[in-house]
């Protein structure tokens, strides 16, 4: 197989490895085609076990003959490995190289990986459009499955099925994507059902410089507003920026063309901003000798928890339109793959309990973030460590998780899933032996028959085994619409991330597991005052029936 | 809908008034309280503004302690039980705990009648070869006379964490006496022949002190002592260091950015970590070194009650139990003379002398509480109550400024202990998640890496509920805690009953069998039972007010207001009372 020429040295002696929070162990370092191994040959055991996809970076240095290889990965954490023989080590650290940074996807090991678990629940199948729209369809008739996209041909980004007002046929549709970025029509997010307010979402409306209109663009958001009601349209771009957009023919709507709607403008930031405040904030985060004030400066500069207030509060805003105001929304940036998903898919966090569940989570994850055509790939392709800047690269979706702990800080009961369910996303979606997070849309799955050749990410945390690591102890049924607060002083920096290979969270994991077992003690002094007071019961009647005849 | 609510300050909490430009709905009245609540009133009249404004002046501000409301507090005790109040925490008894006096440590009665130091309690330990010359001359060396005396003693390492005020070195003077008193402190530990003196300040701070004629120790002058400085900035700087956390706290629309950076430019976790660093010093040198640590300030008073008590903290499991924290607080902070009323401005007096001393220590302290969730009894509403009565002048603890004070005051034969109260209450204070199993000697070792410490919301903003999370995991595990003690005593009552219900039946069925036997599952009885599981005390509702809270509270964006036109509160003037009606 092709794996091997990459592979010149494939197994080396006598290599000691360190990491965080573990001494030091001396083994054999061993590289297949996905993975690198060390065991240490005292107990056989493998001590690291690393896909090369998860390895971000890597240095090398050399004292004399012996090397040393820093192994920075996309989770954030860094190891080192010290390699005896300059040879051996050069060989491994371009092997390295290599195998972290495939070309091509099908080489990525989903493709190789063979699940030694039984697949309860093929994921693949788990979260079918047909019945999430099952979920909308009972509540109100207004809206209806379209399959103008079967082929891709409409929109590249967008699913095969979509849901669109039910009064807009496929040809007023196929008009629209033309008149929008990338073919992104607008289309349901997502309907409250409280009040049958709904969020949209789209492209850039290619208004250009001479202000371009669409009347079936006009007709069908207007369709989506009940008589005498007006409707927002959340632009996450400044002003300044979605007027510039014009020049290179996006733009915005313009009040005369769309009389019934009121247009704001977020600014949220989209690429190389992004990353470049995700490396500032890991390099701050690495770096223990900080004193308080580099620290605090240094965490300042990043602009990370500037991102997060930013996304959280259009979020909010958009909550607000739609269960205060009882207004309907649309959201579109520029492409509408991005900062558009963040504040739809927050959106819904904060107004539907259902997206605060397990299964409704990864529902939320496959409807507003996989079939709504978020490039995993592209964006994913490198984290905190890499100095490859390209443009497409950047934490949109990392960002979104940390806006879901900062709410789940908030509300710790009110989520079925815990902070782990979270970082375990923040992984896969960086590094896997799943297909779920490769490909940029569906129609590169599509293409890659991901669902044929790769395991689904679903299949395996859908797992009661799996289930039980991030399911959130405290969870109870919250049915009210949670508003988080977005001060500066509610915002905190994700320890579980970003401190992770920090520091020891040995006594936060200890209280962690008492809180479990106090709450899992109740459950079981619960059920047994239920078992005796019914066995008194019981015993009681018994006396009953006997002293009675 | 209208309903009133009514909000209660006291007035030894108000730390300024402030009266606002005249706006078309009223008068608006600004009130910052010591324990960081900041209260808007708008008034319809100014004249009834200025008239409030001018009253509260006066009443915040008391000329005398006897006006003090630890005086006219009366919470319905009478005099045994008040007495008994204030002999729960006995200081003698805590020295015994810790294992003095003993072979190597004595009782002084030096300053029994406050001879040698006014400021000092009565009782002192010193080391048993220290003789009353030794003590009268270090003391005469030493500011405010404080001299060198027990605070912790670590029975397992024999090593002592001592206190004492400055040396007056000036350029070179030296007392005999006073190297002989660190002489004989070394001597006590014989597992160590060095000591650490640990100077708190910043070493820029005490060259300054020696042109007054005050300083530091001359390493050549003293035999065997390691000398240390560890930078804890003065009183003056911790104050406006705390004026610029909560000016910047105060800001309306704060952004990320002006939050952090405010945060880093007042310095306050920076003061912070040098306290928490300091005292891992100290439990460094005991617990690594076996070392005897001496440690002071200027006066002795503040900085030093700081690092003793927190040092002892970390050492001594015993310290971070609701009990032994009172006594840590009796201990180092009220008997060695913090001058509490002058530092929280109980009176009308210099403001200079107000600072936030003991409110960075129970900061540490909650620092710590947060790196080690399982090692304090209490929880964080522990911290805030202590907090909000060092200013509420409710107890006699904290009043004046030394035990002498104290007791001119008479302030046990007048007011009441805090402590019986707290302890009262203890079911709220206690940290479900607390385990007791760990030893006396446990030692704390937390991670003093700058991004450990962070702003402590629940403290600086205790009053803007809308910045809290909307769901106390403690408060619920609090609950649960409390549930299932209720569920076991359940199941025992159960359990009795179902076992006399049993013996009962067994004689009755053995006295019945002989006549027709009857099946113990007959179809008759189980369709004749029908039961429903019963849900169980709903104690988690009572804690779990989920709420969805007010969108407008959270300032989502300048539309908002548009949103939502949330009214000013105003007051309107009821029988000489101002009623805030929202």
């Amino acid at each position: 197989m092709e794996f091997a020429e990459l592979i010149k040295t494939p197994r080396v002696d006598n290599v000691v490895l360190h990491r965080p929070f573990y001494p030091a162990v001396e083994g054999t370092l061993c590289l297949t085609g996905h993975h690198l191994i060390l065991s240490s040959r005292q107990d056989n055991t493998e001590e690291l076990w690393l896909l090369h996809s998860n390895i971000d970076a890597i240095d090398k240095r050399f004292v004399g003959p012996l090397g040393t290889i820093i192994i920075k990965c996309k989770d954030f954490r860094i190891i080192q490995l010290d390699i005896p023989g300059m040879e051996e080590c050069l060989n491994i650290a371009s092997s390295i190289e290599a195998l972290s940074t495939l070309d091509s996807i099908t080489l990525m090991y989903p493709f190789f990986y063979r699940p030694m678990f039984e697949v309860i629940e093929d994921g693949w199948h788990s979260f079918l459009p047909e019945q999430e729209f099952e979920l909308y369809s009972s509540a109100t008739s207004d809206w209806r499955l379209s399959y103008v996209n079967k082929e891709f041909a409409v929109c590249p980004s967008y699913p095969p099925i979509v849901i669109v007002p039910k009064s807009i046929d496929d040809e007023a549709l196929r008009k629209v994507a033309t008149f929008r970025h990338g073919g992104r029509f607008p289309v349901l997010s997502y309907y409250h059902k409280k009040n049958g307010m709904v969020i949209m979402r789209s492209g850039q409306p290619l208004t250009g410089t001479n202000g371009r209109r669409c009347k079936e663009d006009e007709k069908l958001i207007n369709a989506t507003l009940r008589a005498g009601k007006r409707g927002y349209i959340i632009d996450t771009r400044s002003l300044n920026v979605a007027q510039q957009a014009r020049a290179k023919g996006g733009g915005f709507e313009q009040e005369a063309h769309y009389p019934q709607w009121r247009r704001i403008h977020k600014s949220i930031e989209r690429y190389h901003i992004l990353q470049e405040s995700l490396v500032k904030l890991v390099e701050a985060c690495n770096d223990q000798t900080h004193n308080m004030d580099r620290w605090l400066s240094k965490l300042e500069s990043s602009n990370w928890l500037t991102h997060i207030k930013e996304i959280l509060t259009t979020a909010c805003l958009v909550a607000q339109c739609i269960d205060r105001e009882g207004a309907s929304i649309l959201i579109h940036g520029t492409e509408g793959t991005d900062s558009t998903l963040q504040v739809t898919s927050l959106a819904q966090i904060i107004l539907e309990p259902r997206s605060r569940t397990i299964r409704g989570f990864e529902a939320l994850i496959e409807r507003e973030w996989l079939q709504a055509g978020h490039p995993f790939q592209q964006r994913c392709a490198q984290s905190a460590y890499c100095s490859s800047k390209q443009k497409w690269e950047s934490p949109v979706f990392l960002l979104f998780l940390d806006c879901v702990w900062q709410i789940l800080r908030q509300f710790p009961c009110s989520f079925e899933f815990n902070e782990n369910f979270l970082i375990m996303l923040f992984e896969h979606a960086y590094a896997s032996q799943f297909g779920t997070f490769l490909g940029n849309n569906e129609s590169e799955r599509c293409k890659l028959k991901l669902q044929q050749k790769t395991m689904s990410l679903w299949s395996w945390v859908n797992r009661p085994s799996e289930l039980s690591k991030v399911t959130n102890p405290l969870f109870e049924a919250n049915s009210l619409v949670i508003w988080p607060s977005v001060a500066p002083q509610s915002l905190q920096l994700w320890e579980g991330i970003f401190l992770r290979w920090n520091r020891s969270s040995k006594y936060l994991d200890e209280a962690y597991e008492e809180m479990v077992n106090i709450i899992e003690y109740n459950k079981e002094l619960q059920a047994k005052v239920n078992l005796l007071r019914r066995q008194l019961a019981e015993l009681e009647t018994k006396d009953g029936v006997q002293e009675s005849p | 809908m209208e309903h009133i609510r009514t909000t209660k300050i006291l007035h030894h909490h108000i730390g300024s008034v402030e009266k606002l430009a005249l706006t078309t709905s009223g008068c608006p009245l600004v009130i910052q309280c010591k324990n960081f609540r900041i209260v808007h009133f708008i008034v319809p009249r100014e004249r009834d503004c200025h008239d409030i404004y001018n009253s509260l002046l006066q009443l915040s501000k008391q000329a005398k302690y006897e006006d003090l409301y630890a005086f006219s507090y009366n919470p319905k005790q009478n005099d045994s039980e008040r007495l008994r109040g204030w002999q729960l925490i006995d200081l003698a008894e805590e020295y015994k705990r810790m294992g003095v006096p003993n072979s190597n440590w004595q009782l002084s009665d030096a300053n029994r009648e406050y001879k040698i130091c006014e400021t000092y309690p009565r009782e002192l330990y010193v080391p048993r070869i220290a003789s009353k010359p030794i003590i009268v001359g270090s003391s005469k060396f030493r500011s405010k006379g404080r001299f060198p005396v027990l605070s912790y003693y670590h029975q397992n390492k024999e090593a002592a964490i001592c206190r004492c005020s400055q040396p007056l070195s000036g350029f070179s003077a030296r007392c005999l006496e006073d190297e002989h008193l660190l002489q004989a402190i070394s001597k006590a530990n014989p597992a160590n022949r060095y000591m650490y003196v640990v100077d708190t300040r910043p070493k820029l701070n005490a060259i300054a002190n020696r042109a007054a004629g005050k300083g530091y120790e001359n390493e050549d002058n003293y035999s065997n002592i390691r000398f240390q400085f560890v930078g804890i900035e003065n009183i003056h700087v911790m104050r406006s260091s705390l004026q610029k956390l909560l000016e910047v706290n105060g800001t309306k629309g704060l952004s990320v950015n002006d939050f952090y950076s405010g945060l880093e430019s007042s310095g306050w976790l920076r003061h912070i970590k040098a306290v928490m660093d300091a005292a891992i010093f100290l439990a460094k040198a005991i617990m690594v070194e076996n070392a005897s640590v001496l440690v002071h300030c200027s006066d002795g008073w503040d900085r030093t009650s700081q690092v003793c008590s927190l040092g002892s903290l970390l050492l001594d499991s015993y310290y971070r139990t609701v009990k032994g924290f009172m006594v840590l607080i009796e201990k180092d902070w009220i008997s060695f003379g913090h001058k509490f009323s002058e530092r929280c401005g109980h009176l009308d007096g210099d403001p200079k002398e107000v600072s936030p001393v003991f409110t960075q220590f129970l900061e540490c302290v909650w620092h710590l509480t947060e790196q080690f969730p399982q090692d304090f009894e209490f929880n964080e509403a522990f911290l805030l109550q202590i907090h909000e009565h060092i200013h509420s002048c409710q107890f006699g603890n904290f009043l004046g400024n030394c035990q002498k004070e104290r007791e001119e005051l008479k302030l046990k034969e007048k007011t009441y202990s805090l402590w019986p109260f707290l302890l009262d209450d203890q079911k709220k204070y206690l940290n479900p998640l607390y385990s007791s199993s760990s030893q006396k000697f446990a030692v704390l070792e937390p991670n003093t890496a700058s991004f450990n410490f962070k702003f402590w919301r629940n403290m600086y903003h205790q009053f803007d509920r809308t910045l809290h999370p909307r769901e106390s995991v403690c408060n619920i595990i609090m609950n649960m805690n409390e549930q299932n003690k209720q569920l076991e005593k359940e199941i025992e009552d159960l359990e009795s009953k179902i076992n006399k219900c049993k013996n009962e039946q067994i004689d009755g069925v053995l006295t019945k069998e002989l006549l027709h036997p009857v099946h113990p599952e007959s179809p008759i009885i189980k369709t004749s039972l029908c039961f429903k599981e019963q849900t169980l005390l709903p104690v988690n509702d009572t804690l779990r007010t989920i709420e969805g809270s007010n969108p407008a509270d959270n300032r989502y964006s300048e539309y908002a207001e548009e949103f939502s036109k949330s009214e000013p509160a105003v007051v309107s003037l009821e029988y000489g009372v101002a009623r805030m009606t929202c």
